[in-house]
């Protein structure tokens, strides 16, 4: 098997006596949808952000695309190729949606202290702004203000900046929360091919998504990885049917 | 025509017309008076680089507007005294060339906006605001107690300081000099605004998260823009010090940290021209209240406070609209 392109091992987090993150092994391979699934307070988002460098482990090492990120700042790694969309959408209210998408092709690029060149008459920028939209099907909003924009078309425009930066994995924080039944199954289906291009790591509440697209899954309950496996592998479970049906707190 | 570009216009033509229009009435007063608005102006747009761009809302801009001043003032006292600026490492005379004072009052300001910004960016919110305005105020406190440079009483230059080819002690000839900076600067803030940093740092103010998932570091985007605020503020400072051919610890002061922010609030906020507007609305209500009362200063306030409260776009805000998403 390929080496994988984010590899977790060990990951513990504390706030005093609360664990949050226990001793957390995961990785994401080449090709692959990789779910994280866990009831409400199990710690995704804590693990999310020492993924993505907002919060520091107590222990343990993130290695991703071969380099050891575990103490680099958020913007290297995404310099590294981590694409990341956030759980509340993260974008640029005043801008308007090709602006938010060119920003996204800018900070791949670099070169962000040219004072004199118009940004939004940048050829290169331009096109990986529109191919970015186009694949995400947001081309006709292009000139629509941020702040306009629906839930669900903030969720999309989020994929398309994480596209610009032709990650080498994708990090998504509940893409489909709040999209409702139409919205949910066109990024469904958008993610399904997407995982060819990188890898996903998708922390989702949405279980008939994570079943129909995840290669694997794993679950988080109070801070442990309970279980990893393939879907019926992680349906027959008898830990995570334990943990989702509520048998562990006493009735 | 979009509003706002009409309003520009508007703006530059007044202020060409109305000096030329003193000059031939015979009015120099008039002409100081515009000259003042200008120079305000410039000062605003510099503050307005990081308060509107970039979000930083700094009530120390004082500093870089008083040693833009005392740039001028010590450079320029040196040379009407014939005595040396320092004998060593260097052997340098001061100078009473105003293209060499603002070069210095640049560089001087610059260097001070990246120092200062370096510190105070660690923080943001209220702290901010008062950790810029604790260093100005050490600034301020430090011309009072320097008495080589006249300390509390400042300092006189009898001279206008020379450009050359002109008369600078020609009012409107001095400010042909000014209107032509204030050109100058409006141009590039305008282009900057536009520019790959411009975009990079309006996501950094309107959201700094967003900015670090797209493999940029905010910190790096708010001091250049602080820097070059700064600069922009001690360009200003050295010509209102050549305006009043005067400089004293009074520009370093709080007050005149909160007059650049007035301006920058009175005309709008974030609009390239928006402090023109306030810098010349200030000087208008400056003379007309002023001539009514000794405490204009209170008619002042409530104005500002309407604005604040009604009209948070300034007069930008309230003639062109909401700004457009530029292009």
């Amino acid at each position: 098997m390929t080496d994988p392109v984010l590899d977790i091992r060990g990951l513990s987090k504390n706030f005093g006596a609360l664990t949050t993150s226990n001793n957390i092994t995961l990785d994401l391979h080449p090709g692959e949808i990789h779910a994280l699934i866990g009831p409400n307070g199990a710690g995704k988002s804590t693990l999310i952000k020492q993924i993505t460098g907002e919060l520091p482990p107590d222990s343990g090492s993130v290695h991703f695309n071969g380099h050891d990120v575990t103490h680099l700042p958020t913007a290297a790694r995404a310099r590294l190729g981590m694409g990341r969309t956030f759980q509340i959408s993260s974008l640029a209210m005043d801008y308007t949606v090709l602006q938010n998408v060119t920003l996204g092709a800018l900070g791949a690029q670099g070169g962000v202290f040219r004072f004199f060149r118009p940004a939004m008459q940048d050829k290169t920028l331009l096109h990986a702004a529109r191919h970015a939209l186009e694949q995400v099907g947001l081309e006709a909003f292009q000139n629509t203000r941020t702040s306009e924009l629906s839930h669900g078309q903030r969720r999309q425009l989020e994929v398309a900046i994480a596209l610009t930066l032709s990650p080498s994995a994708f990090l998504m924080d509940e893409p489909m929360a709040g999209l409702g039944v139409e919205g949910s199954h066109r990024l469904m289906g958008f993610l399904d091919g997407l995982r060819h291009k990188a890898p996903i790591l998708l922390v989702e509440h949405d279980m008939d998504a994570v079943f129909k697209l995840a290669d694997r899954i794993s679950v988080l309950v109070y801070g442990e990885i309970i279980a990893t496996g393939s879907v019926d592998e992680i349906r027959q479970n008898s830990r995570v049917q334990s943990a989702y049906l509520g048998e562990e707190t006493l009735t | 025509m979009r509003k706002e570009t009409a309003l520009n216009t508007a703006l530059l033509a007044l202020l060409l017309a109305f000096p030329l229009w003193a000059w031939a009435a015979d009015e120099p007063f008039l002409i100081t008076l515009t000259t003042r608005a200008v120079i305000f102006a410039i000062a605003g747009i510099g503050l307005n680089v990081a308060l509107g761009f970039g979000g930083l809302v700094s009530l120390g801009h004082a500093a870089f507007f008083g040693i833009g001043g005392y740039a001028m003032g010590v450079l320029a006292f040196h040379a009407q005294n014939y005595t040396p600026l320092m004998t060593w490492p260097l052997a340098l005379d001061g100078t009473t060339s105003m293209p060499v004072i603002w070069l210095v009052a640049i560089i001087l300001s610059a260097l001070l906006a990246l120092a200062i910004g370096a510190l105070s960016l660690r923080t943001s919110g209220v702290y901010f605001i008062m950790i810029t305005l604790a260093f100005a105020q050490m600034l301020f406190y430090f011309a009072i107690s320097w008495p080589a440079y006249g300390g509390e009483d400042g300092l006189s230059i009898y001279i206008r300081n020379g450009f050359p080819g002109l008369n600078t002690m020609d009012p409107i000839q001095f400010y042909a000099i000014c209107y032509a900076l204030l050109l100058l600067v409006l141009f590039f803030v305008w282009r900057a605004a536009r520019s790959r940093f411009g975009l990079m740092l309006g996501a950094a103010r309107q959201n700094p998260e967003r900015v670090r998932a797209i493999g940029q570091t905010p910190y790096r985007l708010y001091l250049v823009a602080f820097t070059l605020s700064g600069a922009i503020t001690g360009l200003a400072g050295a010509l209102f010090a050549d305006l009043n051919r005067f400089v004293s610890p009074s520009m370093f002061s709080w007050q005149t940290s909160g007059e650049i922010m007035v301006f920058v609030i009175l005309g709008g906020v974030g609009r390239v021209f928006g402090p023109v507007a306030g810098a010349v609305l200030f000087i208008l209500l400056e003379h007309i209240l002023g001539g009514l009362s000794p405490y204009w200063h209170i008619y002042l306030g409530a104005i500002l406070l309407g604005v604040v409260l009604f009209a948070r776009g300034g007069l930008y805000g309230l003639i062109a609209g909401r700004e457009v998403a530029h292009d």
